[in-house]
Order: C-alpha cells, then structure tokens, then sequence
C-alpha cells in the first residue's frame, strides 16, 4: 500500500467516523439521563435525510434552508418520540421500555416505506459538497472535509451547553442521580424533553451529512449505522459524550482500515462493529472512558 | 391431580384428532399457515423461556434459527441437490455425501443450536439488560454474516434450496407439543422456580445460595436449542433459505408473540403465536393491490408492519400483562370459569 492510497482511506475513515460519532452522541446523552437505549434513533437519523431531501426536491428550497427546516422538523419529530413511547413508560420495567424502543423503531422505518416508499432515492447534492479536490494525489470530494469540520463544531456547541449552562448542568445532574435532581426542584421531564431534542437534532445534521457522503436514501438506511453508533458509544463508555466521538472515530477508522488491509475480510466488515463491541464489554465493561461503577444491592 | 393428568391425556388425544381433522381438511394454503403456527409456537416458547421466565433480554433468536435451518437442510439434503445448489463454488467435501433422516437432522439442529448458544452464552451472559439486548443481538448479526460469507458452507448469499419438505402437520405440531409439555415440566421444576427467582432478583436468588450463571446458562441454551430446532423445521417448510430471511425482523416477530402472549405464560404463548400467524398471513392484503371488481384498492406496502409494531407499542404501553400475563390457563381455572357461569345461569333463572 503505498502512502497515497493510506491517507486517501485516512480521510475516507475520519469522514466516516465522524458521523458514526455525531449519532453516537444522541445515543449516549438519552442513555445517560434515562438508562435507555434509544432504538428509534437510527430513524430520527433517517426521518432528518428524508426531511432534508423533500425541502430540497418536492419543495425546490436552497440547500441551506432545506438543512435548517429538517434539523428543525426532527428536532421535533426526536421529542413527539419521547412524548408517545417512552414517557408513559417512565416507572415501568426496563424491558418493557426496550420493547417499546423496539416498537417505535420498527415502527418509524415502516412508516416511513408506506410515506417514503420502499425504492431508494438520490440525495441532490448541492454544488459546494461536490468540488473534488487533489491534494498530493489524493482525491477528495469536499463534503468528507465538510463533514469533519462541521462535527467538530456541533460538537464543541454541545460541550458548551451541557459544561457551561443552567439547563446543561440540569442534564448532568439528572443523569448522575435521577431522583435527588427531581428532589432538588429539576423539572426532570423537561429535561429529558430537551435532551431528546439536542440528540435529534444531531441525529438530523449527522443524517443529511450521511445523505450528502453517501446520497442513496431507503427508510430503512437508519438500521444499521444506529446500531453501529450505539456501538460506538459503548465502546467509547455509555454515558461520556467525548467517549462517544472517540467510539465513532474508531469504530470508522477500524471498518475502513479492514476493507484496505485486509480485503479478503472485506465480508465481514459489517461484523467488525459488533466484534469489537463483544471485546470491549468483555474487557472494559465501562467502555473505554467511561468509569466503573460498583452495583448497589 | 388424577383427574388433571386424565383430562391432560384426553386433551392431548383430542388434539391428534384434530390434528388428523384438520390434514385432511384444510387447503394447503391454510394448512401451510397452521404449520408454521406450530413452529412460531417453538419459536416464541424458547424465548419467552430465556425472555419472560429468566429475565435476559435476548433479541439473538434469528441467529440460532439460521443455524438450525442451515444445520437441518444441510444434514437432510441429498448429495444431488447439494452439487446442483452449489454451483458458484463447490460443497466441502466432508458435507457433500451426508443425508441423514429427519429426526436426527432436527435433533442435530437443536444440539448445535444449543452448543452455539453456549459459546456464545460464556462471554455474554455475565452482561447485564440492554448490554445483554445490543450484544446478543450483535451476535445474531455476527451469525448471518458468517453464514453469507462461508461460501462452501452455505451457499453464501445464495442460500440453500430444494431443502427436503419433511416438515408436515404431524412434525411440526408434534415437535412443538412435546415443547409444550417439556416447558410445562421445566416450569414446574425446581429449575423453574430458580430462573422466576432470577427474573425477580438476582441479587436476592444468589444470596439464597442459586449458582446464578449456571442456571442463566441453561435457560439461555435451551432457549437457543429450541431456535434451532424450530428454525430447521421452518427450512423444511418453506424449501429454501438464505442469510437475509434470518434478519432482525425475525426477532421482532418473535418477541412480537412473547409480548402479546404475556411475558412468563405458555398458554399465552401458545395462543399469541397462532394469532399472529395468522394475522401476519391475512394482513398481507394490506401490501398487495385488492380488486373488488367495481373498486381496486391500491395496496400499501408496509402497512402490514405498521400494524404490527403499532400493536406492539400499544400493548407496552396500554398493557403490558399481554394476553395472560404470566398467567396460565389451567383445569382448576376452566371449572372454575364453568362453575361461575353456571351459577350466573342458575340465578338468572331462580329470579
């Protein structure tokens, strides 16, 4: 391999990992405040391409506005979700909020075949997006530099609001102990509301950054990264939002690093995630920054 | 518990009759939908076994059935068909002349299933609830995955067909109620009443001295074994089989039947798994085109799982106790229902 071909899959991974580390970030704030894994957020993530694919096609709006309407529509779509399927459940077994997590999954993807349709569309991709650039004969298109660069500041927004705010020192306090933020007067359900609305909106930029890198969109395109990026949040310490990027970027770097070295395995590249995911749970229950914490009887 | 074990031995009598009733009566259409009620029976007991009596929330039940379906066609299929069935790239040779009989094909479908299931049960179970959901569902993921890539194995993408249809009415709903009747005993046990005690507090259960891992183990095994076992008699049943029929989908399904049924009952798996059956085959009028004669009503693909997973939501939401609950019906509850109407009769007509 020579040295041209390694930063030309470097850059591929770092674009990959970092929208595996965009979602990953709205599985692990929701994990953290309500112990939940948020099943239906792999279809928040596909709801956001789709919005952003209609503003653009059916309603012919400029890139930029269709982006802000569809971050916008599942933003809210990400908190009807809590609204309908997870708050009436609040004091109920945790299998039964999976279930319903489950549910809700299944759910949007088959909403979205009957609204969408089950045929794959393209993704327009606006002019700025598609400027391929040579670098030391590397080529690249410019959306695997936008992509980066636009995590990076969703992501310095959020460390801002949850370090640096009232509301986000709410969101910790909740996700630290539930009931004694209730007891010192947190109006937790708003709380959740808005973590579940930071999350969706995530998922939506990380959805239309998605259709952009990879403009092929079916309602069911939401499975497979919203597995893998709880997966990367896991591995990064459920929880830990830094843990998440550094699960994401990983879990990116890792999957296109097999395909390169080892074409052969190239099969099983879906697998990777979940191997990986087995060996860190084996080794490093906690994730790789996140702490162990001993169980209480 | 005489007269149970008497009207346990009519009912089951009464059963075979029907049984016999319904082969000969039924159109193969609906007689293909009663058999795969039967195996969605098998199915759904396994993981209300591992899911509803032990508390581990498994969603790896699609994998173990691909590797009974895949097992069982394998060991049954003749050599000819192998050859003509892989044509991309030879069999290897150590599978190529075997064809076993059916029983013992679905016996070996259980077992690896079940010696599956134990290695993955090792690393896995020492995981606890969602950790336990997203790893053992990884698993199943990892399975199909493998199974697309071992191409000398199983045909890759391909799959496998002109599996032998040995699955008929007396298999099926044999197999599935000699399940019945193992899970009824199970349950009974002293080995049940240790995995109630894990599904209702670990802690608690170790403390009273139960080896925790071992019985999770079991539980979880067996539960896996009887995947394997219904998933090679589904490849019987349907012929052909390849990796993408085994996806999360299938899961769903399953849990679909467990939840409905009530988490912990076995009459209520029972019941729930012939009523979705059912209703997953007369739905499929909502995705295809209906032409009354005088109105076409254009058909919606996807609906039919709309319906679904809105069932299911609705029933974690609205009722979480499912059809039973983790009751069960039995004899002393059906006299007692007897009795009760029978009173309500009789002062109906005093008054």
């Amino acid at each position: 391999m020579t040295f041209t071909t390694f930063m030309q899959h470097l850059v591929n991974s770092i674009s990959l990992g970092s929208l595996y580390a965009l979602i990953a970030v709205g599985y692990t704030m929701v994990y953290g405040i309500l112990r939940l894994i948020n099943f239906a957020h792999g279809e928040v993530f596909m709801f956001g391409s789709y919005m952003a694919f209609f503003a653009m096609t059916t309603f012919g709006m400029p890139w930029y506005i269709a982006f802000i309407i569809a971050i916008i529509l599942t933003c809210i779509f990400g908190m009807l979700i809590e609204k309908a399927a997870y708050k009436p459940l609040r004091d109920a077994p945790r299998i039964s909020i999976m279930i319903s997590a489950i549910a809700a999954s299944f759910l949007i993807s088959n909403l979205g075949i009957v609204f969408f349709g089950g045929i794959p569309v393209t993704f327009p991709r606006p002019d700025i997006f598609d400027i391929r650039i040579v670098i030391g004969g590397v080529s690249i298109i410019s959306v695997s530099l936008f992509i980066p660069v636009i995590t990076a500041v969703a992501l310095v927004i959020l460390l801002y609001i949850v370090n640096h705010t009232k509301t986000g020192t709410a969101m910790r306090a909740v996700s630290k102990d539930y009931e004694a933020a209730r007891l010192m007067g947190i109006d937790v359900n708003r709380i959740i509301t808005f973590t579940f609305a930071i999350g969706s909106s995530l998922a939506a930029v990380g959805g239309i950054m998605w259709a952009l890198r990879f403009p092929a969109l079916i309602p069911f395109m939401g499975i497979m990264p919203g597995l893998k990026c709880f997966i990367a949040a896991v591995i990064g310490g459920i929880g830990n939002i830094k843990g998440a990027v550094l699960g994401g970027l990983i879990l990116g770097f890792g999957e296109i690093m097999i395909v390169a070295f080892l074409p052969e395995l190239s099969g099983y590249r879906d697998a990777f995630a979940f191997i990986f995911l087995i060996v860190i749970l084996l080794f490093k229950p906690a994730g790789l920054l996140g702490k162990n914490i001993a169980e209480k009887v | 518990m005489k007269r149970n074990n008497k009207l346990n031995i009519i009912a089951i009598l009464a059963f075979i009759a029907t049984l016999f009733i319904l082969n000969v009566t039924l159109d193969p259409y609906r007689l293909r939908i009663f058999n795969l009620a039967g195996i969605y029976v098998i199915l759904g007991l396994g993981l209300n076994l591992v899911n509803g009596f032990t508390g581990l929330f498994s969603l790896g039940h699609a994998g173990f059935m691909a590797i009974g379906a895949y097992t069982g066609a394998l060991l049954t299929m003749s050599p000819e068909t192998k050859e003509m069935t892989f044509f991309l790239e030879p069999i290897t040779p150590i599978l190529a002349n075997i064809q076993l009989p059916f029983p013992i094909a679905l016996v070996a479908a259980g077992l690896v299933a079940g010696a599956i299931g134990f290695l993955i049960g090792a690393p896995v179970l020492r995981l606890k609830d969602d950790y336990l959901a997203i790893a053992t569902l990884g698993f199943s993921e990892i399975i199909r995955i493998v199974l697309t890539n071992m191409q000398t194995i199983t045909n890759g993408a391909l799959g496998l067909k002109g599996i032998p249809g040995n699955a008929n009415i007396w298999w099926i709903w044999g197999v599935s109620l000699a399940v019945v009747v193992f899970m009824v005993l199970l349950i009974k046990s002293s080995y049940g009443k240790v995995f109630k005690a894990i599904r209702e507090d670990e802690i608690a259960a170790e403390a009273m001295g139960v080896n925790i891992f071992k019985h999770k183990m079991m539980s979880f095994v067996i539960g896996c074994a009887l995947a394997g076992v219904g998933g090679a008699l589904l490849g019987s049943l349907i012929g052909a089989i390849n990796p993408l029929l085994f996806r999360f989908l299938f899961t769903f399904n399953v849990l679909l039947i467990v939840v409905l049924g009530g988490m912990g009952s076995i009459t209520g798996t029972v019941l729930s798994a012939v009523v979705v059956t059912v209703m997953i085959e007369y739905l499929r009028v909502l995705d295809i085109e209906m032409n009354l004669g005088f109105i076409r009503i254009p058909g919606v693909p996807g609906l039919r799982m709309v319906v679904f997973s809105l069932i299911l939501l609705i029933v974690i939401l609205f009722y979480q106790r499912g059809i039973m609950g983790s009751n069960e019906i039995t004899w002393e509850k059906l006299f007692d229902f007897k009795n009760r109407i029978a009173k309500k009769i009789t002062r109906r007509k005093s008054s």
